[in-house]
């Protein structure tokens, strides 16, 4: 994490600001990913569909700032009225989303919650005004009215940094309330949850909605790293990275999200400089962590810290 | 074990990232390398290396050096591959560009940011007008220009009913646009489709069937325009409608369409039989280095490495002289294929259009021949946008 | 309303259905008997394309390419079976999401290695060329009327495997009740193995028949996947009879949404907008549609019995 934190400082230092921006990525998407693993790692609720957040909070943005610099309409530019509007925007859509979703289960939930996602990805195309197929442009990023210039990178890599630790904070207290244990019980045994008496529907949608509410607020971060929305966002192959950072970095884990964000970007741009044919090794390392590596990367870590110490103490003990 | 993980994630980074040379000319070059359009940028390519070739691989007394990059034909993946030209790169000219989308995204990572940038392809109305910089420029065409100068071909022969197909982004908007400027008739049909993952048009020309016009007008880009032609003749429409097209026939195609796209009828800014010295070395040499003609995007890729190496021996290296780089390219003093040509306010050329139909060379190769000249010395429409002057 | 228009758009929306079908059948049956989720469906889908493209230049014969195709497809998939993804049919769906997506990819690049990253493309015979004259004055593109018919005959035979054979009935009761049929001494990996190689032998007859229509090309499967996918959980998962019906429903709203949508929507909004809409919008029904049948019916319109 203290590592994380210095990277703006070492990219400046040895003049490589790409990498500050490559960072960026990695912590909105980290976010947007230990947001879905409230829903999917703790309470089993796999959403194919969570990038719609991204792409409501990234249109937010988008939208916002064209009527600020098209129209001098000064507060559509807010940074914090866009959070504020990204974060109920995406909060209402979860609900709508949610309430018809949550009554399905396995694969036709993941299907259901496509087909949403896939409504409002279309929405996006066909809406003209703003850029349709095409996207729009940013031409100024969210405006903190002097407290905040989001157009210098690494001011704006600080603020993502800032939100992710919130966002751990948030949900690591999250899963330890009682809110948390009921969510995670329900995955467990549900009908066991309900003839205790809990309403397990609302709880769920309530996480549902939470979780939408903050992959809203890295839409937002993500329209101001990239100065550029497009439908593309919300694609469902933008839904399926969510996913496969999770389940790579290691489900139900606090950070094995973050873990599988920073890892799947890593390997991305580590293995296209090694190869024009990185993919070719990518795919079957998705694979043998898989078939080997019960709990993603971090469970893998996680058996590693184990193994260490058990060496180490039977070193002592001798 | 976690911080491991995040000492070698650092450590990658470290030996990925490369010591910066100087005094080379570093030229970004954003194209499609893969997929169905790859062909596209592979020739680009190809036109690019032939040029650098022609220069002895030297601008000046300057070395280059070329970043291709592919875009994948997504404005989200395109942006992200010019953010890393710019900022890891550091490249001096940022060009290529096959699609207006993936243009207009890219833009404002590269303009005001030091570079300049070339579109070797792509021409938006916008960034031909409103936002037209003293940054950028075209070694193409604005979109809109190429299907004007169509409209007029069929006002001239007397079409009245006209069916129009495109796809739906930022590139087919402005190719119909352009069209209904000048055509006089009845446009009785349009369909925009889905881009890029509409390949099947069979529910489109079932309405073309059914409408019945007198004619045809498609703009369809790359593989797509294969498809289309091959699926217009399955469909039985080839013989009875005619059709004609914008940018749907090029070199890459037909070796494989063959007699299908035989005597179709396009507009262009130029065609491989243009009439002058550049052009003539241009494609005789690219046809022994490839064994192919060039495609219309592989001469504009030539060329936008000679308005480069105009702008870098005009300034005798110094690429920190922005303004005498700049200078040097609005002159247009170099080497074109389409013969000698000036600039617009907008850094867009000011261009002859003309007619061209497919025909069979001497050793049987389809390629395309000049029928008349439609336009001299065309400016885009967009360029009374533009404040700027100079 | 033209009636040859109506009637010729009837007749697309069935030839895109038949081709979903024959992608959906074989996927409902992995899905539905061995409980895998596999994405890698859509790469078989396009190693049938690359097979058809490469064998019909080999042997310079559009049909002796499809014969050739079609087992070279089923072998293919059961060499994948065997080696990547019998390992994972006891893990959880998304353990088996990350890892197909991981074939996916290396399929793509595996296929770009070896056939380079621009595409291929399948010359079709002069007899399935051009277009042939139906009833009424209709003319429809040979080629297409093939694969309708092709698909249909497909589809009959595979309902006379699955109801009226002993390998079907162990289908069946699979896709009912995985656990009862192992009990019962069944060898259950040689079943798996079958369904796999006859769900890859169906994926890459589609994906000939697709190719000569849409291009050969690099993840050419991936859009038609989740499109598949709408397609088996409108049907219900495991449903053969489901997947069909859902699939020529798809088909023809898709279809119907392209063709007529613009002029519908011309009637309440201006044309421009109708123009620039309509696409989006008939992009958008079959997912309207599926969102509608799972709130209505949860296990879609034909949910295999048991359990």
């Amino acid at each position: 994490m203290i590592g994380l934190g210095a990277v703006p400082l070492i990219a400046d230092a040895i003049d490589e600001p790409f990498y500050t921006v490559l960072f960026s990525r990695m912590l909105i998407l980290s976010i947007g990913a230990v947001s879905l693993n409230l829903i999917l790692g703790y309470g089993g609720m796999v959403s194919f569909g969570h990038a719609v957040y991204l792409g409501i909070g990234s249109y937010v943005v988008g939208i916002g700032t064209l009527h600020a610099v098209e129209d001098g309409v000064t507060w559509m530019g807010d940074g914090f009225i866009h959070m504020a509007v990204a974060v109920c925007a995406s909060a209402i859509a979860a609900l709508f989303i949610g309430a018809i979703s949550l009554r399905t289960r396995g694969v036709y939930f993941i299907m259901i919650t496509l087909a949403f996602a896939q409504m409002f990805y279309f929405i996006a195309v066909g809406n003209e005004s703003y850029g349709g197929d095409d996207g729009l442009s940013l031409y100024m990023r969210s405006d903190f009215s002097g407290l905040l210039d989001l157009s210098n990178d690494n001011t704006l890599y600080y603020l993502n940094f800032g939100f992710l630790i919130i966002t751990l904070y948030l949900s690591h207290r999250l899963i330890k309330s009682r809110f948390g244990m009921l969510i995670r019980g329900a995955k467990s045994n549900e009908q066991r949850m309900r003839s205790i008496g809990f309403p397990v529907f609302r709880y769920r949608l309530v996480a549902f909605i939470l979780s939408g509410a903050i992959c809203g607020l890295a839409g937002v971060l993500s329209a101001n790293q990239t100065d550029f929305v497009s439908p593309s966002v919300m694609h469902w192959t933008r839904s399926g990275d969510l996913i496969i950072m999770i389940v790579l970095g290691g489900m139900g884990t606090l950070f094995g999200p973050v873990i599988g964000a920073v890892a799947f970007l890593f390997l991305e741009e580590f293995l296209s400089e090694f190869t024009e044919y990185w993919q070719i090794f990518f795919g079957p390392l998705l694979v043998l962590v898989v078939i080997f590596g019960q709990g993603g990367i971090d469970g893998i870590l996680v058996r590693l810290d184990n193994w260490w110490s058990k060496s180490s103490l039977s070193k002592q003990k001798q | 074990m976690r911080k491991l993980f995040l000492w070698t994630v650092s450590l990658g980074v470290l030996i990925i990232s490369q010591a910066a040379m100087a005094d080379t000319v570093k030229i970004g070059f954003v194209t499609t390398l893969t997929g169905g359009a790859g062909a596209i940028g592979n020739d680009m390519r190809d036109a690019v290396e032939l040029a650098l070739d022609h220069l002895g691989r030297k601008m000046g007394s300057s070395d280059v050096k070329m970043f291709y990059e592919d875009d994948t034909f997504k404005p989200d993946v395109g942006k992200q591959k010019t953010e890393k030209l710019v900022k890891k790169d550091k490249v001096h000219f940022v060009t290529g560009y096959i699609w207006s989308h993936v243009l207009l995204a890219s833009r404002n990572s590269v303009v005001g940011k030091g570079p300049f940038m070339i579109t070797s392809n792509a021409g938006p109305g916008p960034v031909a007008g409103k936002l037209c910089h003293e940054d950028f420029f075209s070694t193409s065409w604005q979109n809109d220009q190429t299907t004007m100068a169509m409209g007029e071909v069929l006002n001239q022969l007397g079409i009245k009913n006209l069916y129009i197909m495109a796809p739906n982004y930022a590139a087919g908007k402005s190719m119909v646009a352009g069209v209904s400027r000048t055509f006089k008739g009845n446009i009785v049909g349009k369909d925009m489709t889905k881009f890029p993952a509409q390949l099947d048009f069979s529910a489109e020309l079932a309405k073309v069937r059914a409408a019945n016009p007198d004619a045809v007008f498609v703009f369809y880009p790359g593989k797509h325009g294969m498809q289309f032609f091959k699926q217009y003749s399955q469909a039985g429409l080839k013989g009875s409608v005619p059709l004609y097209s914008a940018f749907t026939v090029d070199s890459l195609s037909l070796p494989r369409l063959k007699d299908l796209a035989s005597g179709s009828l396009m507009t262009q800014f130029w065609a491989p039989d243009l009439d002058n010295p550049v052009n003539k070395r241009f494609v005789a040499d690219y046809r022994k280095k490839t064994g192919r003609y060039p495609t219309f995007y592989a001469a504009q890729s030539y060329d936008t490495i000679m308005l480069i190496n105009s702008a870098v021996t005009a300034v005798g290296g110094d690429l920190s002289n922005k303004s005498g780089m700049r200078a040097a390219m609005r002159k247009a003093d170099f080497p074109s294929i389409r013969g000698p040509f000036k600039y617009g306010n907008n850094h867009f050329p000011i261009q002859n259009f003309y007619l061209r139909k497919v025909i069979k060379d001497s050793e049987g190769n389809f390629t395309t021949s000049i029928e008349k000249t439609v336009y001299t010395n065309h400016q885009d429409p967009y360029a009374k946008d533009c404040k700027m002057s100079w | 309303m033209n009636w040859i228009l109506l009637l010729e758009q009837t007749l697309n929306g069935l030839q895109l259905g038949i081709l979903l079908f024959l992608l959906a059948a074989g996927l409902t049956l992995i899905f539905g008997i061995m409980d895998l989720i596999n994405l890698a469906h859509g790469s078989l889908y396009m190693m049938g394309a690359y097979f058809a493209a490469t064998f019909t230049q080999w042997t310079n014969s559009f049909f002796l390419g499809v014969l050739l195709t079609l087992p070279a497809c089923m072998l293919f998939g059961i060499i994948v079976e065997s080696i990547a993804l019998r390992k994972l049919y006891t893990r959880s769906h998304l353990d088996q999401v990350l890892a197909t997506f991981g074939l996916i990819l290396f399929f793509n690049e595996l296929v770009r290695l070896i056939w380079g990253p621009i595409g291929l493309d399948i010359p079709l015979p002069d007899i399935l060329n051009g277009s042939v004259e139906l009833f009424f004055g209709i003319r429809y593109p040979a080629f297409r009327l093939v694969i309708i018919f092709a698909g249909i005959t497909v589809a009959l035979l595979l309902y006379l495997l699955v109801s009226r054979t002993k390998i079907g009935m162990l289908i069946r009761a699979g896709a009912s009740n995985r656990q009862m049929v192992s009990a019962l001494g069944v060898n259950i990996n040689l079943l798996y193995t079958i369904v796999f190689g006859l769900g890859s032998a169906l994926a890459g007859l589609a994906g000939l028949m697709a190719a000569p229509i849409m291009t050969v090309e690099i993840g050419m499967g991936e859009g038609i996947l989740i499109v598949t996918f709408v397609v088996i959980v409108i049907g219900g998962v495991g449903s053969i009879r489901g997947a069909f019906v859902a699939a020529l429903l798809v088909g023809f709203i898709d279809t119907v949404g392209r063709s007529f949508l613009p002029d519908i929507l011309g009637l309440f909004v201006s044309n421009d907008v109708a123009d620039t809409a309509a696409p989006a919008i008939s992009s958008m029904l079959i997912y309207v549609l599926m969102a509608l049948i799972l709130a209505i019916r949860p296990q879609g319109l034909f949910p295999p019995k048991g359990v």
